[in-house]
């Protein structure tokens, strides 16, 4: 590797002033034919690539992307990282990704800032505790770590956290997955791309696809803003904006965009080193290295595609935040966006072929794309690259919304929305 | 944030009174007893999610609580009009056929 990253190499470049550190990717001329296109240049396309070239031996691959590496979704999350769902198909997937996590940084030799210090789910009614109990019993089932906190255990890891009984939604206990986490988004794209881009792997940026190019229900390319280019397989994994690239094929997919907001506040000393969600007062906390607090908020109700959300919805969140940590009330916001989520309806992800051959989806993350960024690539190229899915993702075609086999994860994973 | 005009009681409202209730005037399939799977996955769940103009369906919810059709533009967020159902449709059928 060109630029290994060492405390050797960081040695040698410091002495030279830090002036000869070379780009960790390269920007390359888009070519005419590629074995394969991967359309989105977002953690979950750049994965995919990477572990193209890397596990399979396809290296003459393109990542084409409409605005800039990991600059949609891959930038727009509160980085959070867990395992702990519901139901077989998607805990293995998800803790299949969280595996991958573990080692992530040595793999790319590259930092992602992965820090495993805990993700909370907390339970407010008797009902939020059964489900929670249900779900822990399932998870150390399927092997993933997780125990159930009493509000005495919460108080002991967040202190700053109000359990007491006189909050109108008094806190009764949590889920714990003390494997869980966060890490920093901006460097899983740039790892991913960097490792790609090391294996041949051909990055083009500012580059929207405009059109396919299917014959015979195969297809052949993409009309993209900066030619057209072929391939016999082409993977999808644009989230929100999946369905614009669906369509352009003439294929009908079931999802829904919608608007995910989040916002940060400014940087404060750290007071909470662990991640708090709760679904019943609806969301989610972490403190960044930074010391910004990153606070989660839900979608907005309606299809949209302004990557900007609803104001109530920020002020539901934050009065929700408030109210399980008071001292929080006179923290001031700095930032606030929005990302475009495509949403299946059983809240689960679509990876597999669609009806043109050699076109190839990877979408529906919905709100809880992020933490599978690893998992997904590495399922994703094996199903691009033997045409056929891996055993973990097979459960997760599209035909599942015609046979009925849905995997119902809305409100059973601890998906916060 | 925007402001939604229900049609049945005649207010002008922000969004927060509504509900959202997706993809208007999904047709159900004509003979139920013969659709094949696929058409019944279709009608349950594919979805248009169109980036642009597009028909949804509102409920005024903390009103008068009846459903109504929005044109709304899903990038820019413009509200073209309000309408009944049955209302929406004409429009909606003379654009689908243009």
């Amino acid at each position: 590797m060109a630029n290994r990253y060492s405390f050797w190499s960081l040695l040698k470049h410091g002495l030279k002033h830090h002036e000869t550190w070379q780009p960790a990717w390269r920007t390359p001329q888009l070519k005419p034919r590629y074995d394969v296109i991967i359309i989105g240049g977002g953690g979950h396309g750049l994965a995919t690539a990477y572990y193209l070239a890397k596990n399979h031996g396809v290296k003459n691959v393109a990542v084409l992307e409409k605005g800039y590496l990991g600059g949609g979704n891959t930038a727009r999350n509160t980085t959070i990282v867990r395992s702990n769902y519901l139901w077989d198909e998607s805990a293995h997937l998800y803790e299949h990704a969280l595996k991958l996590w573990e080692g992530l940084s040595q793999e790319l030799n590259f930092n992602v800032m992965f820090s495993q210090r805990g993700v909370m789910n907390l339970g407010h009614t008797l009902q939020d505790m059964r489900d929670i109990e249900r779900r822990v019993n399932a998870n150390v089932l399927n092997g993933i770590d997780g125990v159930i906190l009493s509000p005495k255990e919460i108080q002991d890891i967040v202190p700053l956290m109000d359990v007491s009984a006189s909050t109108r939604f008094p806190v009764m206990g949590a889920s714990y997955q003390p494997r869980g986490g966060v890490a920093r988004h901006d460097a899983v794209a740039w790892g991913f791309a960097r490792g790609a881009s090391e294996l041949g792997v051909d990055l083009i940026e500012q580059c929207e696809v405009t059109g396919m190019i299917i014959e015979d229900g195969r297809i052949k390319g993409v009309h993209t803003t900066q030619g057209d280019v072929f391939a016999d397989r082409v993977g999808c994994v644009a989230a929100g904006s999946t369905s614009t690239l669906a369509k352009m094929a003439g294929v009908r997919l079931p999802l829904e965009s919608h608007p995910l907001q989040a916002f940060v506040s400014e940087s404060m000393k750290p007071c909470l080193d662990t991640v708090v969600m709760s679904n019943a007062v609806h969301g989610y906390v972490s403190q960044s290295d930074k010391g910004e607090l990153v606070i989660g908020a839900g979608i907005d109700s309606y299809l949209g595609y302004g990557q900007r959300g609803s104001p109530h919805v920020i002020e539901h969140t934050a009065a929700a935040i408030i109210e399980l940590f008071p001292s929080f009330s006179r923290v001031r916001l700095n930032r606030q966006w929005g990302g475009i989520v495509d949403v299946a309806p059983d809240a689960c992800p679509i990876i597999g072929k669609s009806p043109v051959k050699g076109l190839y989806f990877n979408c529906g993350w919905g709100t809880g794309g992020f933490k599978a960024t690893p998992g997904s690539g590495h399922v994703f190229a094996h199903t691009i690259a033997n045409d056929a899915p891996h055993p973990l993702n097979a459960a997760f075609a599209l035909d599942r919304f015609s046979t009925g086999h849905l995997i119902d994860e809305h409100g059973a994973a601890g998906v916060a929305h | 944030m925007f402001q939604l005009h229900c049609p049945h009681c005649g207010a002008t409202r922000e969004e927060e009174e509504f509900s959202y209730a997706g993809e208007a005037y999904i047709a159900r399939p004509a003979n139920p007893e013969e659709a094949s799977d696929a058409e019944w996955g279709d009608y349950l769940f594919m979805r248009k999610n169109t980036r642009g103009w597009f028909w949804e369906q509102w409920q005024h919810t903390a009103g008068c609580r009846k459903v109504f059709v929005v044109k709304r533009h899903t990038a820019s967020y413009q509200i073209a009009g309000s309408w009944t159902l049955a209302e929406g449709k004409a429009h909606y059928l003379k654009e689908s056929e243009a």
